[in-house]
């Protein structure tokens, strides 16, 4: 065996020591659930009317209140296999992704695959139900939709012609999969290239270029209420506008960079490592968080660990 | 020395990283939070709103960014919870209807006695378009929401009903993990429509937003660390949530943190150390 193997090996026997012992010191791993009923109040059931109904929904159940004093599980409490069969996928997965740092293995790929091909199909069901379903359909059809998957529609509710427009782009989008004819799917393309340029070309003039501008005009010297001088304030609205003009030269290449301009430049090097600096600096801090989140389900949600405190 | 350190394996490092973070979180290690500035005007944007103010709540964000933000979307939603005010949520990511649903599970579990729904809150879910939604949903709702998330007519719903647009919110409460988000509601409505705003986001896209404060947004949490002290600043104000764990969630993490912020300033250290004693070697040679 190669040494990778040989770490795999410890990994995956250490692993299951622990989780024997684990298991016959206690429980773990399960999820508990209890029933509960969602109604409105009867004057907004009123208003909402009979389309619709009370319906009951799986409430997880804290695992210091599974059982009573004796021991003996709650009246109301049940075990929930589903949501326990997605506890163990959900910990078996992160294992699977977290078993990369040892080296790419099978394992890896297998939960990479799954995570991949379940967040594609999850977007698109969600998309095809909001987008289409409610919004093209539910507008172009409503006493259709209304009779078959979207009770909610109101009667006064009529077809509204105007969202043939987008049904004939889509299908014209679509068309890209068929055998011939695959360049009419770059109409609607064009269409929706242009409108979006146009659109976010507004806002970001708008919102990043005006405002941002207004935003650095700013006095270099601030006066606070009683009439003397904020030190604080003003070194701060003057590094503002020192790190915007140096940022700004650095990035003017029209005159070489030096005297005073390759000067202001080099302050400008600065400004962008130190604004690098911090933005790698909270990147880390982003990624401990996402790895402490894992280690608290992994502990307390999976294994079921005695909590601190 | 500095050879065996060249030649570490770095399996031992993520081992090392691995307990630096399992360690402090088994011992349940925490340090008080001092909130700054930009929390207490995050803070501040909420709390001063008068009780039953509208607030939009847009929370894009999914499973991958969860442990990041979650613990800020809890503190925003239990803060606005506390405060009575009206919650309208809303998604542009088609993975946070769940994370839309963990929110409203707190609404309905902690605050179930004041919190109706369809009368304090409504869920929107999400509907494709990317920022093409906030386009829309800023002149009128109902062209692109003729429905809840259970496909409920808005108009049935008493908090909906009178609902032309997002302009009629007090303040937009944004926690955001990418694109879309807080830039595009910052681009497409509180900047242009001049709407309140305030946003948490991921520690990797902070430092491209804190331009926009304080003029375009009213604040900015940034990270784990903003959302401890946002946390902190929660339970200042209201004694009664330090009963409840599930509030200092993103304050038990910040013992994991510190320790494997340590770590990491101590390996950068280390590794300059050994770069320039080879270099010297090298030079010696």
């Amino acid at each position: 065996m190669n040494r990778n193997q040989n770490v795999t090996l410890i990994v995956v026997i250490v692993a299951g020591v622990f989780l024997a012992i684990r298991a016959a010191t206690g429980e773990f791993g399960k999820v508990y659930t209890r029933t509960e009923t969602v109604e409105f109040t009867p004057e907004v059931q009123e208003q909402v009317g009979d389309s619709v109904k009370p319906w009951t929904i799986e409430k997880p159940v804290d695992r210091a209140e599974i059982r009573d004093a004796q021991g003996q599980l709650r009246a109301d409490v049940h075990l929930n296999i589903q949501r326990t069969l997605g506890l163990w996928l959900a910990a078996l997965g992160t294992l699977c992704i977290l078993s990369f740092l040892i080296g790419d293995n099978v394992f890896y790929k297998l939960a990479e695959a799954v995570v991949v091909g379940a967040s594609a199909a999850y977007a698109m069901i969600v998309g095809f139900w909001t987008g289409i379903v409610q919004n093209l359909f539910g507008k172009l059809m409503p006493g259709v939709m209304r009779e078959t998957v979207l009770p909610g529609i109101p009667e006064s509710n009529t077809a509204e012609y105007v969202y043939i427009i987008p049904l004939i782009f889509s299908v014209m989008m679509l068309w890209r999969l068929a055998p011939v004819g695959g360049w009419i799917s770059r109409w609607p393309l064009a269409f929706f290239i242009g409108a979006t340029a146009g659109i976010r070309l507004v806002e970001y003039l708008d919102a990043d270029f005006v405002q941002q501008i207004a935003a650095t005009i700013i006095p270099l010297i601030v006066v606070a209420a009683d009439g003397s001088i904020d030190y604080a304030a003003s070194l701060k609205n003057s590094l503002i506008v020192v790190s915007v003009l140096s940022c700004l030269v650095y990035f003017f290449f029209s005159f070489e960079h030096r005297g005073v301009m390759g000067v202001t430049a080099r302050v400008g090097i600065w400004v962008l490592m130190i604004t690098f600096g911090a933005g790698f600096g909270m990147t880390v801090m982003g990624r401990i968080a996402l790895i402490s989140d894992r280690f608290n389900f992994l502990f307390y949600e999976w294994l079921w660990l005695p909590k601190p405190g | 020395m500095g050879d065996f350190f060249t030649n570490l394996d770095r399996r031992w490092i993520f081992l090392g990283m691995g307990i630096v973070v399992a360690l402090p979180m088994l011992l349940g290690l925490s340090f008080p939070e001092e909130p700054s500035d930009m929390v207490r005007d995050v803070f501040a944007a909420v709390d001063t709103l008068p009780e039953g103010s509208n607030i939009l709540m847009a929370y894009d964000y999914d499973p991958a960014t969860k442990g990041e933000l979650e613990p800020m979307a809890a503190a925003f939603t239990r803060h606005c919870a506390k405060k009575k005010h009206k919650l309208y949520f809303i998604t542009l990511w088609p993975a946070a209807v769940p994370m839309l649903r963990q929110n409203i599970d707190i609404l309905e579990s902690e605050f179930g006695d004041d919190y109706t729904y369809g009368e304090n809150y409504v869920n929107l879910g999400f509907r494709p378009g990317n920022e093409g939604v906030i386009k829309v949903v800023v002149t009128d709702l109902k062209e692109l929401y003729g429905n809840d998330v259970n496909g409920q007519d808005l108009q049935k719903i008493p908090m909906t009903r009178n609902l032309k647009n997002i302009q009629q919110m007090d303040l937009i409460v944004n926690v955001s993990a990418g694109t879309p988000g807080a830039k595009e509601w910052v681009q497409y409505a509180a900047s242009k429509y001049e709407i309140k705003m305030v946003a948490g986001v991921t520690g990797v896209g902070a430092p491209a937003l804190y331009p926009y404060v304080p003029a375009q947004l009213t604040g900015l949490l940034g990270a784990i660390k903003a959302a401890a002290e946002y946390e902190q600043t929660l339970i200042d104000a209201y004694p009664e949530f330090a009963e409840n764990p599930a509030t200092n969630e993103a304050l038990r993490r910040m013992g994991p943190q510190l320790i494997a912020h340590i770590y990491i300033v101590a390996l950068i250290i280390l590794g300059n150390c050994i770069y320039f004693t080879d270099k010297r070697r090298g030079a010696a040679r």
